[in-house]
């Protein structure tokens, strides 16, 4: 189970990395997205996971049973999905935005913030 | 209670001045008001830690290590204030003529989300609260960086989200790995948690991921790709405001973290992170040598003075912790206010860039002799603020045999004064390119010239009279670091 988890989170990273280095403004997007959900299965397998009991204290009991789930990952994963949801909907209208008003998505050529040097030694005016 | 309100008071302002949409006068002077009463609880809070040492709550009453705990020791009570001056003195400078920010609807709630961010970042004393805080910062930051709409902003704004995302995913797999090893996530139980011997193997790993998600934070070398490439697209007074807190609160995370709680990481660690301070300090400043445009060359400097921090906390002893607080404290004061003077440069003489500008000294030499303060205090001429910060941070490296550290410290000073030079040549020396009328007469400075001398007379104050902040400090460090003390 441990394997399959640590598979599969190495296989999520590869591709979201793949994905975030690409020159295109989108794929980095998602890419980043993909890395993320790569991170959330690292802290969600920081707790106990398999065929355990829910983190419920049964009646009558007065704590949990011995091998229940641990419930604190879970609330960490869940708080750490929520932020990357809100930025990956920032960075999408980003994205959209700045291929409406730059007319690319190509990294290499959006290049407003820091125009590249005519000159060999000293750098661009920027208005 | 008290501990809370830093943060509670710029979040229920951003909250207000939300609700203002409409009203621009109505958010000024919520947002105004808002920072006083922030800076007022930061006084109260800082006489509090002087009078208790620390001050704990954890929240909702469970009991610690399970109830998220707010603590305030020495190091974070002045850190908060100092935030809250930078922000009093920022919104003072926003309702000038210096080059402002569009006066958008968002402007002060972002504004005060991040001095909020910030400050909880300071005083919390959990490790997933900490990465919590840290995403409210970025995306406050983020929102600042686009609230303009330039297309120039956005493209920042991109490179900015994209390298920063990748800081946070590092850390919370970071802060992953080290609550399944341990179980903890609280500082003072981490602390312990980290000392038992079957971790010893496991847990370095861990905490070097942790320290490179801060390194990419604070804007290390080689992580610092994103801030000379988006800072320079903001406008004065939030360009301060960056430039001043931001970065810092990767440096205070790292000296938190390493300085306090897993103070027993393997020294190979802290000799690393030593050189990429070296590394650090030179390319940011060579960068700024490079560059013509003011912002450009402050925000390499940023990245020049970050490694000043991280020397200090690479030396690993509670003087080294020290002079990387004295020197956070000086470098915010110094250098936010450096980016509010080139806010006055730009109104004046109507640009950032060195080469298309000039005569100030003679239109405004006033101007110019608060420049020259606050520009030699940044290198470090005695007696100045940035003065005593070297020599605290040079005076252990070498009492810890370090000399090579310590010199090029020293050494890299000069590439500082070059810099400041060349801006004082450029700027102020030589005649305005146009003609000697060039140096307008703009109406509505008056804010920015206050705010800027504001901090001016606390860099002054913290040159000309050390004795008490030396002292404030190296109590703060003995506080923090007394289980090392007590381990000598």
């Amino acid at each position: 189970m441990s394997l399959i988890l640590a598979l599969a989170i190495a296989l999520t990273v590869a591709a979201g990395v793949y994905l975030a280095l690409s020159r295109d403004l989108f794929r980095c997007i998602v890419g980043l997205a993909v890395l993320g959900s790569a991170v959330n299965l690292v802290v969600f397998a920081a707790g106990r996971f398999g065929p355990i009991q829910p983190p419920i204290v049964s009646a009558g009991a007065e704590k949990l049973a011995e091998h229940a789930a641990n419930p604190l990952p879970q609330a960490l994963v869940l708080t750490a999905i929520v932020i990357s949801f809100a930025l990956l909907c920032f960075s999408l209208v980003l994205g959209a935005r700045l291929r409406q008003q730059s007319g690319s998505d190509d990294s290499n050529q959006l290049r407003n913030a820091e125009p590249l040097p005519a000159d060999p030694v000293k750098p661009p005016v920027l208005d | 209670m008290l501990i809370l309100l830093p943060l509670l008071i710029p979040l229920a302002t951003a909250l207000l001045t939300a609700l203002l949409y409409r009203q621009v006068m109505g958010r000024r002077v919520v947002s105004l008001f808002g920072a006083g009463c922030f800076l007022v609880c930061a006084i109260l809070l800082l006489i509090d830690v002087e009078r208790v040492g620390r001050l704990s709550v954890a929240l909702g009453s469970w009991p610690l290590p399970y109830g998220i705990e707010f603590a305030a020791d020495r190091l974070s009570a002045a850190l908060v204030l100092i935030s809250a001056v930078l922000g009093v003195a920022v919104l003072w400078h926003q309702t000038s003529a210096a080059d402002p920010a569009p006066e958008t609807p968002l402007l002060h709630p972002l504004i005060h989300g991040l001095l909020a961010a910030v400050s909880a970042a300071f005083l919390t004393a959990d490790l997933f609260n900490l990465y919590v805080w840290f995403e409210l910062m970025l995306i406050a930051a983020l929102g600042l960086l686009v609230h303009g709409g330039e297309p120039r902003q956005l493209e920042a704004a991109f490179k900015y989200l994209a390298l920063n995302m990748v800081g946070t995913l590092l850390f919370l797999a970071a802060v992953a790995f080290i609550y399944g090893a341990t179980g903890q996530l609280n500082f003072t139980a981490l602390s312990a948690a980290a000392r038992r011997p079957e971790l010893a193997a496991a847990l370095p790993v861990y905490v070097t991921l942790l320290v490179l998600a801060f390194l990419l934070k604070a804007g290390a070398f080689p992580l610092f790709a994103w801030l000379p490439a988006s800072y320079h697209t903001l406008p004065a007074p939030v360009l301060a405001l960056f430039g001043g807190l931001l970065t810092k609160v990767g440096v205070y995370a790292l000296l938190r973290l390493l300085g306090q709680v897993f103070d027993a990481a393997p020294d190979l660690l802290f000799e690393g992170l030593g050189w990429l301070a070296l590394l650090t300090m030179l390319t940011g400043g060579l960068g700024a040598v490079y560059h013509w445009d003011l912002r450009r060359i402050l925000a390499f400097h940023i990245v020049s003075q970050i490694g000043y921090l991280l020397l200090g906390i690479a030396l690993a002893s509670a003087a080294g912790a020290a002079a990387t607080l004295f020197f956070t404290l000086h470098n915010i004061l110094a250098k936010a206010n450096l980016f509010l003077i080139a806010g006055l440069i730009w109104a004046l003489a109507g640009h950032y860039d060195l080469r298309r500008i000039g005569g100030l000294y003679l239109a405004r030499p006033g101007l110019a002799l608060l420049f020259l303060v606050v520009a030699f205090s940044l290198v470090g001429a005695p007696p100045s603020s940035g003065f005593w910060s070297k020599f605290l941070l040079v005076r252990e490296t070498f009492v810890q045999e370090h000399y090579v550290w310590g010199g090029v410290a020293l050494a890299v000073s000069l590439l500082t004064l070059y810099s400041m030079v060349k801006i004082w040549l450029e700027a102020f020396w030589k005649p305005h390119p146009e003609g000697p009328d060039s140096v307008v007469s703009v109406a509505n400075l008056a804010p920015a010239y206050a705010a800027a001398l504001l901090l001016a007379v606390l860099t002054l104050a913290m040159g000309f009279m050390p004795e008490p902040w030396v002292r404030y400090v190296e109590a703060a460090s003995y506080g923090f670091m007394d289980s090392q003390q007590a381990a000598l």
